[in-house]
Formats: C-alpha cells, sequence, structure tokens
C-alpha cells in the first residue's frame, strides 16, 4: 500500500502528538484513574470543547526552547566577562534583584511543582498536556533567573541563599504562603489562581516592572532573561483565558465557585504585589514608571475590559477591586517605611529616597506623596543625620492570610489601619484588612495553622529569641553585610570604588 | 463556610496558647503613630500587671518616638479587642480578661503624631 504523505501535516502531527497519547480505559474507571477533578464542585460536561492553548508539540518545544537557551548562556558569559555588574545604574538597583531572587524565583519552582502535579489530575488530555508544558517552563524560568543573577552574587551580599531564605525569612511567608494556598487547592482553583488571577490578570504587574527596570538600570543579563520568557508568559496567558472560558462554558453551576475563587485570588496577587510596588518606586535608580501608573494601565484599564469580557458568562469584577484602586496611592510609600524600620532583619537595604526621586513622586502622586509620605522622609533622614538611623526594635502583627504586617490603612482614611480581627472555635485572628478576614471565614480549616514567622519566633522555633541570632542563625542573613541601611553599606563602599568615588560620610553609616 | 476538600480537613491552630511556653501574646495599636508601621506583636506573661506592661515593655517599644516621652499611656483611652476598655493598673493582664492574642488600643489625647498626618 502507498503511503500518502510520508511527512505529517502540522496539524495531524499536533494531533498525534498531544491528544491522541490519551486513551479511553476499559477496565478502570475514569474517576478512579482521576480522582482529583470533582471535590471542588466544577463540573465538566466535556472535554472535547477544550481547546488547546499552547498548539507546540513536545519536539518542537525542545527545539525552539534549546535556541532560546542557547543565546541566553552566550549573553550571560558575555556578562560576567565583561563585568556587566559595573555597567548598572546604581549598586541600589542590585536590591530589587535580591527581592526578586528570594521572592520570585522560588515561586517559579513552585509553580513548575504545582503544575506538574495537576498536569496528572485533568482526565481531559488537552488540559493535561498545557500544564505538563508550562510545568517545563516554569522549571526552566526558575533555572535561568538564578543564573541571570549568579554574576551580582560574586560582586554583592544577600544573594547567598534564596531558597533557604524564602522557607524561613519573615516577609518571605508572602510569596511562600501565596503558593503554598494554591498548590493545596483542587486543580480548578489552582489554575484559577496561577494561570488565570495571576498570570493573566496580574503577571504584567510582576514581570513588566522587573524586566523594563532592568532595562532602564543597565542590568542586560536580567533583560535578556525577561526576553527569554517572553514567549513562554504569552502562552501562560493564554492558558489562563482559556481555563476560565472553558470553566465557564461547560456548567452554569461553575459560575458561583469561578466568582469566589476570582474574589480569592485577584486579592491574594494584590497583596503580594504590595512587595512590587515599592521595588518599583523605591528600589529602581532609574525608575520606569509609578505603580499607580502600572496599576492604572495594567489593572483597571486592561482588566476593567476583560471583565467586560467575562460578563456575559455572569462574572463581575473582583470583590474589593475598589479598595485596591484606592490604594494605588499610597501602596509603596506604605511598603517602603515599613521595610525601612525592619532592615535589620532584610536581606537587602532601604534608604531615603534622593532629592530628585521624592520630587518625581510629588510629581506621580500629586494627592498623597506630599501630605503624607515626604514629612515621614524628612523626618527620618533628620533622625540619620544625627546618627539616630530609625528601625523598629519591636516586632509587628501580621495577618493571618496574607501574612504581611498588618500596615495597610482603610479606603478613604489613609492614617487608619484597616484591621479586623475575630474569633473563630476560641482562638483570636487578626487580619489586614476585611478582604483577608473574608477569605480566612470562608475556609478557617486552611489558615488556622498558618506559619507565622513572628509566632514562630515567640514560640522558640526559629533557633533563638532575640532578633540577631534569629536573622544570623536561622535565616542566613549576614548581620553587617547583607542587612540594614545601604549607606555605608559594604555594598555601598564596593560601588564606590567602583566608580572612583569615596565612601560616604560616615555619620550616615550602617548601624 | 468550610474548607472543601478530599478528606476531613482539620488540623490543630498553630498558635495556641500552650505554644508559647507559658507565656502569650499581645499587641498593642497606637493609633496617629504610624512610624510604627503595624501593631506590636509583644511576648508577655499572663500574670504580668497592666502597670508592668506599660513600663516594662511599652515605653520601651515606643521610645523612639518623640510623643512617648510626653505619653501618659495609664490614663489614656484604651479599647481591648475593639471594645472599651478602662485598665487596673496593678491588676494582672489575664485578670482584666487581656487573653492570649487579645488587641489593645491605646489613644493618647492631644499626642497625634508627627505632620499632622498621625505619622
Amino acid at each position: 500500500m502507498a503511503v500518502k504523505n510520508k511527512k505529517l501535516n502540522l496539524k495531524d502531527k499536533y494531533q498525534y502528538l498531544t491528544r491522541d497519547m490519551a486513551w479511553e480505559p476499559t477496565y478502570q474507571k475514569m474517576e478512579d484513574i482521576y480522582p482529583d477533578e470533582r471535590f471542588e464542585g466544577i463540573k465538566i460536561v466535556d472535554w472535547s470543547q477544550w481547546e488547546d492553548p499552547f498548539r507546540l508539540t513536545m519536539d518542537a518545544y525542545w527545539k525552539y526552547q534549546a535556541e532560546k537557551e542557547k543565546k541566553l548562556y552566550a549573553i550571560f558569559d558575555a556578562f560576567a566577562q565583561n563585568n556587566g555588574h559595573q555597567n548598572i545604574s546604581d549598586a541600589r538597583y542590585v536590591n530589587a534583584l535580591k527581592l526578586f531572587l528570594s521572592g520570585v524565583s522560588p515561586l517559579e519552582h513552585a509553580a513548575f511543582q504545582g503544575y506538574s502535579k495537576v498536569g496528572r489530575q485533568f482526565s481531559g488530555a488537552g488540559a493535561r498536556v498545557a500544564c505538563q508544558m508550562q510545568a517545563i517552563d516554569e522549571l526552566r524560568h526558575s533555572q535561568t533567573q538564578q543564573h541571570a543573577m549568579s554574576h551580582y552574587n560574586k560582586h554583592f551580599n544577600g544573594l547567598h541563599d534564596a531558597p533557604h531564605m524564602h522557607d524561613r525569612v519573615w516577609f518571605l511567608s508572602v510569596p511562600k504562603s501565596f503558593f503554598d494556598d494554591a498548590r493545596s487547592a483542587g486543580p480548578f482553583e489552582f489554575l484559577t489562581a496561577i494561570s488565570f488571577s495571576f498570570e493573566y490578570v496580574l503577571t504584567n504587574l510582576l514581570f513588566v516592572p522587573f524586566m523594563s527596570g532592568a532595562a532602564y538600570n543597565g542590568d542586560m543579563a536580567t533583560v535578556t532573561f525577561g526576553f527569554s520568557a517572553q514567549s513562554d508568559e504569552a502562552r501562560h496567558m493564554t492558558l489562563g483565558l482559556e481555563v476560565i472560558k472553558f470553566i465557564l462554558e461547560q456548567h452554569e453551576d461553575n459560575v458561583p465557585i469561578v466568582q469566589r475563587w476570582i474574589d480569592k485570588w485577584f486579592w491574594r496577587g494584590f497583596r503580594l504585589l504590595s512587595l512590587v510596588s515599592m521595588m518599583m518606586d523605591y528600589m529602581l535608580p532609574n525608575k520606569v514608571m509609578s505603580w499607580s501608573e502600572a496599576w492604572e494601565v495594567y489593572y483597571e484599564q486592561n482588566g476593567g475590559a476583560l471583565f467586560k469580557d467575562l460578563e456575559r458568562y455572569g462574572i463581575r469584577p473582583p470583590k474589593y477591586q475598589d479598595v485596591a484602586n484606592d490604594a494605588k496611592h499610597h501602596l509603596s510609600h506604605q511598603l517602603w517605611t515599613t521595610f525601612y524600620q525592619y532592615s535589620q532583619a532584610t536581606n537587602f537595604h532601604t534608604w531615603i529616597p534622593e532629592k530628585e526621586e521624592m520630587d518625581w513622586m510629588s510629581e506621580k502622586y500629586p494627592e498623597t506623596f506630599d501630605k503624607y509620605y515626604r514629612p515621614r522622609y524628612e523626618y527620618l533622614a533628620k533622625e540619620a543625620a544625627a546618627g539616630r538611623r530609625f528601625y523598629n526594635n519591636t516586632l509587628p502583627q501580621l495577618c493571618q492570610v496574607c501574612q504581611v504586617p498588618t500596615l495597610f490603612t482603610e479606603m478613604g482614611a489613609p492614617t487608619k489601619l484597616s484591621h479586623r480581627q475575630l474569633v473563630h472555635e476560641g482562638e483570636r485572628y487578626h487580619f489586614c484588612s476585611e478582604a483577608c478576614c473574608d477569605i480566612f471565614k470562608h475556609e478557617p480549616e486552611k489558615y488556622v495553622q498558618a506559619w507565622l514567622p513572628v509566632h514562630q519566633i515567640y514560640q522558640g522555633n526559629c533557633e533563638g529569641a532575640d532578633v540577631e541570632t534569629v536573622v544570623q542563625k536561622y535565616y542566613h542573613i549576614n548581620i553587617g553585610e547583607d542587612n540594614f541601611e545601604y549607606l555605608g553599606s559594604p555594598d555601598h563602599k564596593h560601588w564606590m570604588s567602583i566608580k572612583g568615588e569615596k565612601p560616604a560620610d560616615e555619620n550616615q553609616d550602617a548601624a | 463556610m468550610s474548607v472543601n476538600a478530599l478528606y476531613d480537613y482539620k488540623f490543630e491552630p498553630k498558635d495556641k496558647v500552650e505554644n508559647f511556653n507559658g507565656m502569650q501574646l499581645l499587641y498593642v495599636y497606637w493609633p496617629d503613630h504610624l512610624m510604627f508601621c503595624a501593631p506590636f506583636a509583644l511576648l508577655v506573661q499572663p500574670d504580668m500587671t497592666f502597670r508592668a506592661l506599660i513600663e516594662e515593655i511599652l515605653k520601651p517599644a515606643t521610645a523612639s518616638h518623640p510623643d512617648s516621652a510626653k505619653a501618659d499611656f495609664l490614663n489614656a483611652e484604651w479599647l481591648l479587642n475593639d471594645e472599651p476598655f478602662t485598665p487596673d493598673a496593678d491588676a494582672s493582664l489575664i485578670a482584666q480578661g487581656i487573653d492570649h492574642k487579645s488587641m489593645l488600643t491605646v489613644t493618647t489625647p492631644g499626642l497625634n503624631g508627627m505632620a499632622n498626618v498621625g505619622y
């Protein structure tokens, strides 16, 4: 018999190498093979309606990714050989990388684990393939980010033990608990949380600031990573949108379940991104755009259009988005002054913004910066100049859900904390906001077991009772090198010597 | 509401008082003094007096704020878990209902922080 086509066309090849790899079981029941698919209450009537968002076969995937890797590592090598770290805008910029490496790169690894897991849990072959490919992407991102930033570890402090810190340091429990919450949910909630709410709705608020920030500040290694990940991210966003539309089209009973997940994960993502807000406004010496502008473009405009589009499924915009929209005028300033006062316990440095930076903030935040925040920095600068650089010597109350200190203020009342509390089964719990309190009320069993860093220190589980021991021994933060004020730090002195300048005024030395 | 899970999903709260070796947690919020970004999380002895809490713990915690030296905390306005509260300086915390993970809010009339924005 004559073979019609020796070579498969793309469509056939795609069909054979993805969905045709699956089969209908005959001696086992589908629900026994995929036991996690139903307990969340999501009803899937017909998996064949799933539109594969990637349109990519494994052989093409390897080839394409290998080409990208080759280019990427050639640039990393060139960056290292040419001492690329000397060409960045200012050494303060490296602190953004410290935050990224300990806060974000471990999340890429957590995403790899999460997608590997749900890539086994769907009975639809199309969804399984999509999740498996994203799992490999996430693993690659975690690795290439570490390689992109490893050169900086040879020249600057605070980058030496990121995965260890991610599991232990007080503020890194914010990103860690975010992903733990998603990964311990069912497969449909995981995809709604990570693929839709994070990758589709909010990812531009993470990715654009870091990658454009790298470009604006001369960090070619990180920029190149960004380009290498961009096409992957585009696929992830497509998956996010496909997931949500597929679930909503399958059954009307899915709508209220998905709506609650969107409410929850929008808010959890927003709280997580508060770390990015301060990175954008404060940690980039050359600024790309303000947090407030980024929020307007990437959430209020793009997100607004998206939720308009989802209206026909009966989905409304996330609950509490009005609080998040109002917070754009305050968020970065409230976060930075918090990290400023707890710099004794961070793997990066903090500082008072320079005069030009404060003027930029006055311009970007005309209604709030001069009134609420500039006076704080003027006071802190005066104290530092008098040799009393401010550190808060107590530990802060943390939110039971998002694990950020309860530092946020009420909508429309920016000097009043939006603290909430309740009693559940005889125990008291405290929250940063009505929204986090709502999340707790819906699934208290999940959050009563939260590993809150401050409480763990007080229980004696962190190798010591005083901050110094915890920071050095338990966190692996090298005291006097990684932490405290930037001015006068070893990083600062090192940068001055690279630039052929004298170290700063001794009065402004780190404590 | 309750979590939706594949099995009977029940775990012990991580921060029960018995995990604190005889001590308890106490949060103190001093409104209009946002130089301290969040309420303090303090580890205290349940049988310490309110006076000792002020002298030995709250005053050192707030000392770096210019209003601290002027504050008369014992005669200030207090809330305990959002309810009006009149502290008894010589009674123990636990005897006056300040139990594990309670939050005290103290307002000091006339002392409203710096720059007219509660800093």
